[in-house]
Formats: C-alpha cells, structure tokens, sequence
C-alpha cells in the first residue's frame, strides 16, 4: 500500500506551507492520515503539476473506500475464518459472550464481525487506531491468513 | 441459530436472513459453509432411473429391486449424513446381507478407529478452549479445511483457564510439508517437513524425550519445541490426512509418541475429520458391530474386513448404493471405471460425476438445511441439526426406510 514517502513525490515539494502546514512531507502524512484533502495543496491545482496531480489522485483512490481508521477489507481473499473477529481486543472487550470466547458476536458493539461468508467493519471509530489515544494495533491483521484486512 | 453442516465442527451460532422462503443474508459462517448454504440452489439431484427422468416413488421403488437383485451389494458413503440416516443405512445393509463402507476407509480411518476404541486420548473442541495450552496442527491446514476451527476453539479464543488467549496463554505448532495458511498464522511455530517425513520427526521428538540429539531438524530449535510440549498444561494435537497418509502402516509410532507425552504431561488427539459425519458413522457402526467401517453382512452376520473397503469391495460386489459422496470424484480412476460395471444407486442433493454414471439417482433433502436430524463433531460431541428451509425432496433416512420397506 502507499507510504508517506510515495506521496510525498507526488507534491510540489516547495513547502509554500498554503495548505496550512509547514512542509510538502507534512502534507503528505495528513494526506495518508485523512487530515486534508488534495485540493488543499493549491499549487497542485497548477497546470504544470498536472501529471503529479493525477498520479496523486490515482494512489489515493483506494484510500478512499478505506474507513475512517484507514481500514481496508479486500473481500475477495477473506476465508470468513473469523480470526481476526475474535482476536480483536475491543471485540473482546465489548462482546465477552460471544466474540470473546469464539461465537459469533452476540452485541452491536463489536468493529468485527463475518457476514455472508466475509468479514465486516462496523464501528470502525471505537478501533484502537483511531482516535487521540490512538495505538498501533494490529491484531486484525497478523491474525489473518490471506491479508484480507490491510490498513492504509 | 442454525447449524452448518459444511465440515465437522458442526458450528451452532448461524444466523439466517430468509426472504420469501430463500436464505438471503448469514452471519457467522464462514466462505466454506457459505458454498454449502449456497449449494441450495445450485446443481441438485433430479430424480432418474435407467436413463429417464421419473418421480421420485419410482426411482426408489427401482432402487429397491436393484439392491434386492444383487447378492453382494455395497452401500457406501454416509460421512454427509444424520445419525438417523446412518442408522437407517446399517439397518438397510443388514436386512440386505450387503457391504457397508464409508469415505473414512481411505481417510482418517485407521486414526479415527484408535479413539472410538479408547486407544487413544482424546478431548472435545470445548476443552480445548478451556484448557489446551499447547497446540499441534500436524499435516492439517484447519485454516482451509475448517475455517473457524483456530477462531471458535484452538487457538484465538478465550478460555476459562486461558483469559489471554492466544496472545500469551497459548502456544501453537504446525507440522507440515508446505507453509499452509494456518503455518502461516503459528509463523515462528511451523516445522517444515519433507514429504514422508512425519515418521522422522516423530523419531526426533522421541530421541529428544529420551535425552539425545534429534537427527533431523534443526537441533536447538527442536530441543526448546520438545521443551515447550513437555511444560503442556493441556496438549492437543490436530492430525490431518497428511499424517496419516504419510505414516501408512506405521501409525503405531504416533501412538507411542502421544503415550510418551503423556507420561509427563496429558496431550489429547482429536483428528481432522472432513465430512461433517464421518465420526457418526464409525461410531454408530462401532456400537452396532464392533467395526467402524467396512463391515459385512452377508449370512446374516456382521464381520469387518479389508475385502469389505471399497477399493476390494468393487471388486466382489454387484451393486452399489452410493449416499451423499461422489466416489467417482475422489477415487483413483481405475475404480470409478470398476463402479461403471456395475448397476448403482446414488442418493444426493447434487448432481455430481457417480450420479451422471448411476442408473438411478434419487434426490435428498440437504441436512441441516432442508432436513433436521442430529450429527456427531469431529470431537464425538453431539450436535443437533433442525432444517432452515422447505425442501422438496426427501431426506436420506426417509428415502432407506422406504426401500427398506420394499426389499
Ligand atoms: S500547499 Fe502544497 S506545495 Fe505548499 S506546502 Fe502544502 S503541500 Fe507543499
Ligand atoms: S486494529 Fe486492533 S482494534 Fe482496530 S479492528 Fe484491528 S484488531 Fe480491532
Ligand atoms: S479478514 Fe482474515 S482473519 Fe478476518 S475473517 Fe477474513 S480471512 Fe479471517
Ligand atoms: S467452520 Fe465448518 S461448520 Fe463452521 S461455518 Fe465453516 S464450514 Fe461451517
């Protein structure tokens, strides 16, 4: 998936600070946080940055369908294992009769759960990376044999 | 919550979604049990006899004359369906004198037979997330044959002697000759063995049981795995077909390891069975005869013997009854061409390869979903099945009392 590094190529790289941030590699690292937009940096609107722009708007697309903790869940490789649903620790944490102990999630509470053979997110604020406390929890993902769920 | 008859875990905590009679939406169950869900309604059975399509009261009246015409029938399959329809088959062979075999015959059969005798120890799935602590998954990949085996009961869950879970109470081996998915997710656990290389292993675990130097593998690594089993609370060890393929007829050096390991600490063996019944059916065989599969009656009397397998039973038999298995699929081919000389039965929710060479084909119910009934998992525990939705076709013990009736 796309780094801050990669981004960070594809500015103007002349740290106008115009998009309110000191630096082009600042800009990049709230671009990839979600923090601000790509028409925030107006230099890039500019016609000679035209082929940057439109490469940028290309990495970025699959952000896009991320949530907001910059989760991704690629269907398609996900065995509906529920690793991942039980090994979260706010699963754990919200639902100790049914995720928990390996059921199915028996509360509403839960970011994880598999449905239709696939696992879903469903509250994806309460998810350990999000938030000002925010850690970089990973358990989703090591848990899972195919890297169904990335984060971006 | 229904239960999903996709593989031998058997899982209870299902939710369906029907509209208008069909499953729309599930919750919980996984891809594998999703096909199985699915497979509703895709490529079922219609009733056949001698090549055209009839009723279903025909193709089992016609079904009957075959197997009362023969003087050797065999009835095979039975791994896909419900204890009552396990039951009905072992009736059915009886009053016929024929053969009966299932699908465990070229599996796990041999293992399996060590825990129906009490040869081996074993446990239920439940134990293991109570109390299994440390975990071998040998030439088995539950990750692909039974996906939520690692999330419901061996590895992630939380257990009442385990809070941590997998994090830090548990710890979990794979043995394998390819880095499955589930080596994968035990990583730094995985020992990668070459092909026919089980009984070696096995030959290092022992020499370093009994205080020398392993000959394969590498010798620290094996010497701080053998010292990991040996401070088991509770051990289990998770044998697919890939360690019983491999050990053949040594499976004897795996008893006396487990035997081993038991001297110090318990290690309980619960096999990898596939079909979501194949444990009902040895058992209920075993209670009935004292074999858990390939048992003859002929002259009245039940006697188990290799000529009652399958692969000879082909050989001696004139027909075949084949229930909810698609032999013709799973074996080499020179015996499915064996099973196209002779007139066969098959009883199926699906179409599938035996049912395309079979003279007659009846439909079934697809248990657990159209028909209830109950199932024993792959850890003995019996699990109860109450159907989803309305079928319409009869399901596998309905169909044998029937033709037993007539025969
Ligand atoms: S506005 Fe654009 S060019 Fe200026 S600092 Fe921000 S990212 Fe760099
Ligand atoms: S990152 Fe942690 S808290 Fe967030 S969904 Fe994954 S396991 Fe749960
Ligand atoms: S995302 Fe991965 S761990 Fe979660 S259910 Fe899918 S395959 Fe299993
Ligand atoms: S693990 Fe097996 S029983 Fe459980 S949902 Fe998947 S296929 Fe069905």
């Amino acid at each position: 998936m796309v780094g801050a590094m990669e981004i960070y190529q594809l500015t103007p790289k002349i740290n106008c600070k115009k998009c309110g941030l000191p630096t082009c590699m600042a800009f990049a690292v709230a671009l990839l946080a979600k923090e601000k937009n790509i028409e925030d940096c107006t230099p890039l609107l500019e016609p000679k940055y035209e082929a940057k722009l439109k490469k940028l708007r290309e990495v970025m697309a699959p952000l896009a369908s991320a949530s907001e903790t910059g989760l991704i869940i690629h269907d398609e490789k996900c065995y509906g294992c529920g690793n991942c649903v039980v090994a979260c620790p706010v699963n754990v944490a919200n639902d100790p009769r049914g995720s928990a102990i390996g059921l199915g999630p028996k509360s509403d509470k839960v970011i994880l759960m598999v449905e239709d053979g696939v696992v879903k997110c469903l509250n994806p604020k309460e998810c350990r990376r999000f938030g000002p406390n925010r850690i970089m929890c990973n358990l989703c993902t090591s848990t899972c044999p195919s890297k169904a769920i990335e984060f971006v | 919550m229904a239960v999903c008859t996709g593989c031998s875990l058997l899982c209870d905590d299902i939710e369906v979604t029907l509209e208008s009679g069909r499953i729309a939406r599930t919750k919980n169950l996984c891809r594998k049990g999703l096909g199985r869900f699915r497979s509703l309604y895709s490529e079922r059975a219609s009733p056949r006899a001698d090549g055209s399509e009839v009723d279903v009261g025909d193709a089992i009246s016609r079904a009957a004359e075959i197997l009362s015409g023969a003087k050797r029938p065999l009835l095979f399959g039975w791994s896909n369906s419900t204890l009552e329809a396990q039951q009905a088959g072992i009736a059915l062979a009886r009053k016929l004198g024929g053969v009966i075999d299932d699908t465990s015959s070229f599996c796990q059969g041999p293992l399996m037979e060590l825990v129906i005798r009490g040869q081996m120890p074993t446990g239920t799935l439940d134990d293991v997330r109570n109390f299994g602590d440390t975990l071998i998954y040998w030439g088995s990949d539950p990750t692909s044959s039974h996906p939520r085996h690692m999330s419901r009961f061996s590895y992630f869950p939380r257990g009442e002697k385990l809070q941590k879970g997998f994090e830090e109470d548990r710890t979990a081996f794979a043995v394998d000759v390819r880095e499955s998915p589930t080596a994968k997710i035990v990583a730094d656990g995985y020992f990668q063995i070459p092909p026919g290389g089980d009984a070696e292993f096995i030959e290092a675990i022992l020499s370093v049981l009994d205080g020398k130097m392993p000959k394969v593998q590498d010798k620290k690594r094996m010497i701080s795995f053998v010292t990991t089993l040996k401070k088991a609370k509770m051990g289990f060890i998770f044998p697919g077909l890939g360690l019983v393929y491999s050990l053949k007829d040594r499976l004897d050096l795996f008893s006396q390891l487990v035997a081993r390991l038991n001297e110090g600490v318990p290690f309980r063996v619960i096999p990898m069975v596939g079909h979501y019944n194949m444990r009902g059916f040895n058992q209920t065989l075993f209670e009935q005869t004292g074999g858990i599969n390939q048992v003859s009656f002929a002259d009245g009397e039940a006697r188990r013997g290799q000529e009652n397998g399958i692969i000879s039973a082909l050989d001696s038999c004139d027909a075949a009854l084949v229930v909810g298995s698609d032999p013709v699929s799973s074996l080499p081919a020179a015996f499915a061409r064996k099973l196209a000389k002779i007139p066969v039965v098959v009883m199926d929710p699906h179409r599938n390869l035996t049912a395309d060479l079979a003279r007659v084909v009846i439909p079934t119910a697809l248990s657990g979903l159209e028909a209830g009934g109950a199932a024993l998992r792959m850890d003995g525990v019996r699990v109860e099945l109450a159907p989803v939705v309305e079928g319409a076709s009869p399901s596998d013990a309905e169909v044998l009392a029937r033709i037993r009736e007539v025969v």
